[in-house]
């Protein structure tokens, strides 16, 4: 028995061609059945995210299976697939990296193992998948986990909109009551309050000199719009300030701050300063409780994390290697002839 | 079989400890699993000896320096595996170990004789000295969490955060868990103040000058928390500071206890 993959992802297929190949998750019953057709698959996994569509299939003729699998994708999309292929060992190491992040558009991202879960569970619910892709899949999330635990591969954020948010959690933890307010309606704001959102922000106030602007971005991020003349009157209750106005000059000062800061007792306030020039004069990341970013160091922070995660690939591929090792003996150990029985025979 | 009981927690601690170092020297911050169980067991081989030494002495084994230390290592170390295992403060171990571990080596160290003085057969002096005691073990895990803080707030502040900037809890949390334990262990001292009362100990001289001192430092802290003029750095550290003079003077009071 051999395990075949066979697909296309991000490297290999531009977005244009991947959406033509993707498959739905209402589609995925009836491909299954399809591809359990094809002469010589025994077993079969469909994996289709928004960057790869892949196919890992128990099959004792992996040749015969590509050929199927790779005639039934070009008759749905309508043009001749562009697909690469592995068989055992290589197969099974790929899916370990598939799992584990190694071989995502952003290395380390853990949300392919989610969706890998999901594939493998419609697969079992529709009863295609035969034991040794149970045992190959259940294997690839111990692996994920292992290489997860074990080395830095998720290690930080990777955008300028997770780091705030990474940085937003280490200073307030839960970022459910927290209040956001954004200074200056510019887009790169608009995202950075979006993945606070994202992280359970609530109450989001929209300040910007042309009112209009604010009521506009507040009606999209279910925000409240605050005419610039009164976000100081507000400030005593925020926590995080978003701020990217076109002010030719700092208008976040230690001046300016120190008797606001008086009103806030202590809270800590995080100032994400998006702005070019600068709103917010570096020297308040001085002061008691303020925690200043600008654009600068989000973005440090974010190539740091992927320099990080870029030095640990070579742990995670030697881990993944034990792990295919290991798998690859449970299968030879499958096909050999059972001792007892032998001697039974006998 | 007591000297063996120490010896096992020293070990169980150096492990947890070096176990520690070891993980994030490699890069790997969730040492959690095998600190906690290392600090488990230092405790449990802890208790072990504080139950054979109580057996022995028929009273609550704090009889001189060294037995108190190790008794208020025991303390940090049981808060810390109720409050590691109900908040799951990542990295709470990695920065407890070491503090355990110095004062479970300082009493090692010091000589283990027993003051005749103290052992008079009154339970209120003993639950005085055992209830200030765990307070004083609250007051060491505040420290290790204020001392967190710290270095979280450091990271933070940098702008350029290493990678244990990762793993620690956030800024609030360990704020909010340093005030908790504070609260803990000031209900504990002043539990152990009226206990002390009830013994009938004396309400002057040094040993109660240092000990009010100590209580009153506390108080004002959480007063200073409660008004807001005493928050985050500062609040962190006025608890690590504390937690350090109250272990300065621990000798001093002992010395004034006449179990030294």
């Amino acid at each position: 028995m051999n395990i075949l993959c066979a697909g296309l992802n991000h490297r290999t297929a531009h977005l244009d061609v991947r959406e033509r190949f993707a498959v739905r998750e209402n589609e995925m019953q009836e491909l299954l059945v399809r591809l359990r057709s094809i002469e010589g698959v025994s077993g079969a996994v469909m994996l289709s995210t928004c960057n790869r569509v892949e196919l890992y299939a128990s099959s004792l003729c992996p040749l015969r299976a590509l050929d199927g699998f790779r005639a039934i994708l070009s008759e749905r999309a309508g043009l001749e697939a562009p697909l690469y292929h592995h068989v055992t060992p290589q197969a099974v190491r790929h899916l370990f990296r598939v799992a584990s992040g190694l071989d995502s558009m952003v290395i380390g991202e853990t949300e392919i193992l989610g969706q890998v879960k999901k594939a493998y569970s419609m697969a079992s619910d529709a009863g295609s998948a035969t034991r040794p892709l149970h045992k190959l899949f259940q294997h690839a999330f111990r692996v994920a986990k292992s290489v997860r635990t074990e080395t830095q591969i998720t290690s930080g954020p990777t955008s300028v909109g997770s780091v705030a948010v990474e940085l937003a959690g280490k200073i307030f933890g839960s970022l459910e009551d927290r209040r956001v307010m954004i200074l200056g309606a510019g887009e790169i704001s608009e995202r950075t309050a979006r993945s606070l959102q994202s992280r359970g922000v609530r109450s989001v106030i929209v300040s910007n000199r042309t009112y209009e602007r604010a009521a506009e971005l507040a009606a999209e991020i279910g925000g409240m719009a605050l005419h610039f003349d009164h976000w100081e009157k507000s400030f005593a209750d925020i926590d995080i300030l978003i701020s990217s106005t076109n002010a030719p000059h700092a208008i976040l000062t230690p001046e300016k701050l120190t008797p606001l800061l008086r009103l806030r007792r202590g809270a800590p306030l995080f100032v994400i300063d998006l702005a070019v020039p600068r709103d917010a004069d570096p020297s308040i990341n001085e002061m008691e409780g303020v925690f200043l970013y600008d654009i600068d160091s989000l973005e440090q922070i974010a190539s740091q994390s992927l320099d990080i995660r870029r030095q640990e690939v070579t742990r995670c591929e030697s881990l993944i290697d034990q792990h295919v090792g290991g798998f690859l003996s449970w299968m030879r150990s499958i096909h050999s002839p059972d001792p007892h029985h032998l001697g039974r025979s006998a | 079989m007591e000297r063996i009981a120490l010896l096992a927690a020293t070990l169980f601690y150096l492990f947890s400890f070096g176990h520690t170092l070891y993980a994030l020297g490699a890069g790997r911050f969730q040492p959690g699993r095998f600190n906690f169980i290392a600090m488990a067991l230092g405790a449990f081989a802890q208790g072990w000896y504080l139950s054979l030494r109580g057996a022995a002495e028929h009273a609550c084994p704090i009889g001189n320096l060294s037995e108190t230390l190790i008794f208020l290592s025991w303390s940090i170390s049981l808060i810390y595996l109720v409050i590691g295992a109900t908040y799951r403060l990542s990295l709470m171990g990695a920065f407890t170990a070491p503090l355990v571990l110095i004062l479970q080596i300082v009493a090692l160290l010091l000589p283990d004789r027993v003051s005749v003085s103290f052992f008079r057969p009154n339970p209120w002096v003993e639950t005085h000295a055992a209830l200030s005691l765990v307070g004083y073990g609250a007051f060491g895990l505040a420290a290790v969490a204020g001392f967190m803080f710290l270095v979280q707030e450091g990271q933070l502040k940098s702008r350029r955060p290493s990678p244990i900037f990762h793993h620690l809890p956030p800024i609030n949390i360990l704020s909010e868990a340093t005030l908790r334990l504070l609260w803990v262990g000031f209900l504990l001292l002043s539990l152990s103040f009226a206990s002390g009362l009830l013994a009938h100990l004396a309400v002057a001289g040094g040993k109660f000058l240092f000990s009010i001192l100590i209580w009153l430092l506390y108080a004002a802290i959480l007063f200073g928390a409660k008004n807001g003029t005493l928050s985050g750095r500062r609040f962190a550290w006025a608890s690590s500071l504390a937690f350090l003079l109250a272990l300065i003077l621990l000798p001093v009071i002992e010395h004034l206890s006449g179990r030294a």
